[in-house]
């Protein structure tokens, strides 16, 4: 057991003296894992805060059932308890007759003609439920409930509902829009992920192919293979904390100090504040799988790359 | 200490490196193998560390018979077999401690152990003032001792040297020489290569002559002679 523990401090004690003696070698290797890990976790936060200002659009976005004057309390109550229960519906909002008649003035507060005409009269505006639903993709499954036969005669003839003509296309445009910007997001990081793991894959190959001698002449020796492999698996994970550390570093410099200037740059393509506010409140789960994500590739890929110099296979 | 029977090692139809070679080596025996560039001194020595294996016929080393070896077993053969090669093979990024030491911490040596061991065979080879040079800050006979005392620090039976003194002066050549025998007065079998005539007319011991894969000529106490 003790001889175990000996071994064990000896790889790790190699693994970090080595990477001192090979900084010329572990630089790059280091500037190349914390670029790809900056630029993945920038686009990580961009992609959520890209997500953030979708939701917001599609919170907007709710269709207007506008009733008949003739319907009745127990009606409306049942009507409304009705659609509330939908999976797709988030809110129901009943606007009576008398709001909707004092939004309609104080949307329209300069137009005296206008709201003289609508004074002339007795009310011309119906009552209305204001439907929210989760998925703006879905909202034809409402319609479709909406549009049942006892419910359609409790609804305005005239108006029925918002959800149709102009007003339907242009939703359903947004909502579509909406879906392939959120596909392209996940599907843009997965291939940008995927290829840094490639060049980061090769960047420590190309660091162990530089120290292949070593490994042969450990092997001649007579090092058995985690031996050898150990201490190059421990600058390699080294690599991985230093790049998670650095990359995490630089976002945080630049969300805190630089964060005006950025808003600027982004061309509000990018709601900043709420990338920085984003990043601050998952700062540490972000410290975290950024450490996860540079130790593990760090250890994946060294293990990996060793291996093709580790075979103990003589030749026939 | 060392049996090979009727050992062949041929890579393709035309090329054989050995051809059906029988050697026979007792312990604390020092023995030269001469031989042109080319004659299978070094396919002959890379069979012994198990770094080939022969195409036909049987290998054993300090009663390892060789066709029972498995590949995990590899790394436990070579630590029972010092070997010295003629670029010397030093790990460039440890001091010449160092080097020394990785040989005893491959078997788990403790570290007490190592530390009064290394100087110890440090000064057999006379580099004891250079213990934390690292192997570039050392000249080629330097380094040469470096790896001699790398290869005996485990105390092995045998010490297999290819061409030791292939890249050095004159004047360092003869220091290596001089570390092997004294290696050798301890107990240690030797097998060197060498194709330095003056080294094997000097040193009078058994002379195996290989050319084109075959011993031609196994003498003791002899001259070079090709």
């Amino acid at each position: 057991m003790k001889r175990a523990w000996t071994t064990f401090y000896r790889v790790l004690k190699a693994g970090f003296v080595n990477f001192f003696r090979n900084l010329s070698l572990a630089l790059p290797a280091i500037s190349v894992m914390t670029v790809t890990l900056f630029t993945s976790l920038f686009l990580y936060i961009a992609n959520a805060t890209f997500s953030n200002t979708i939701n917001q659009i599609n919170n907007k976005i709710s269709i207007t059932v506008y009733l008949t004057d003739a319907i009745t309390q127990p009606q409306l109550k049942d009507f409304q308890k009705q659609v509330k229960e939908l999976a797709n519906v988030k809110t129901v909002e009943y606007v009576s007759k008398d709001e909707a008649l004092a939004i309609y003035k104080s949307e329209n507060a300069g137009n005296q003609n206008l709201l003289q005409a609508v004074d002339e009269t007795s009310n011309p505006l119906p009552a209305s439920l204001n439907v929210t639903p989760y998925d703006i993709n879905k909202i034809q499954d409402i319609k479709n409930f909406l549009n049942k036969k006892q419910f359609i005669k409790l609804q305005d003839p005239q108006l029925g509902t918002s959800y149709s003509g102009d007003r339907k296309q242009a939703i359903d445009r947004i909502a579509k829009a909406t879906t392939v910007m959120r596909e392209a997001g996940i599907g843009g990081i997965a291939i940008f992920a995927l290829v840094s793991a490639l060049i980061i894959f090769n960047t420590l190959k190309m660091a162990i192919f530089n120290r292949k001698d070593e490994i042969t002449i450990m092997r001649l020796l007579g090092a058995k293979p985690w031996f050898i492999r150990g201490p190059f698996v421990v600058e390699a994970a080294m690599y991985g904390f230093i790049s998670a550390i650095v990359s995490i570093g630089v976002i945080k410099v630049m969300f805190t100090i630089f964060s005006s200037s950025l808003q600027a740059s982004s061309l509000g393509l990018l709601d900043i504040g709420y990338a920085t506010k984003f990043f601050n409140d998952h700062f540490w789960i972000l410290l975290l799988a950024q450490l996860v994500v540079g130790l593990m590739l760090g250890i994946l890929f060294s293990i990996v790359a060793t291996a093709r110099y580790l075979k103990l296979r003589t030749s026939k | 200490m060392i049996l090979l029977d009727r050992v062949s090692k041929i890579y393709n139809r035309k090329s054989t490196a050995i051809e059906r070679i029988n050697l026979h080596i007792e312990p604390k025996e020092f023995v030269i193998v001469v031989g042109q560039s080319g004659a299978g001194k070094t396919t002959l020595l890379r069979l012994l560390t198990r770094e080939e294996k022969p195409t036909s016929g049987k290998i054993v080393v300090g009663g390892i018979d060789y066709d029972k070896l498995k590949d995990k077993d590899i790394p436990l053969l070579r630590r029972k077999i010092g070997v010295v090669f003629q670029d010397f093979k030093l790990l460039p990024n440890r001091t010449v401690f160092e080097n020394i030491a990785f040989a005893l911490e491959i078997v788990g040596a403790s570290t007490k152990e190592i530390n009064s061991t290394v100087p110890r065979v440090l000064e057999i080879v006379n580099l004891k003032n250079k213990s934390d040079n690292m192997p570039y800050e050392l000249s080629g006979g330097e380094r040469q001792r470096v790896a001699i005392a790398r290869a005996i620090v485990r105390q092995p039976k045998i010490l297999i040297a290819d061409e030791p003194t292939g890249n050095l002066d004159p004047k360092y050549a003869w220091d290596v020489i001089k570390v092997l025998e004294k290696i050798n007065r301890f107990g240690t079998t030797v097998l060197l290569t060498t194709h330095n005539q003056e080294i094997v007319n000097k040193l009078k011991r058994r002379v195996v002559t290989i050319e084109n894969g075959k011993i031609i000529s196994d003498r003791s106490n002899a001259s070079y002679r090709l």
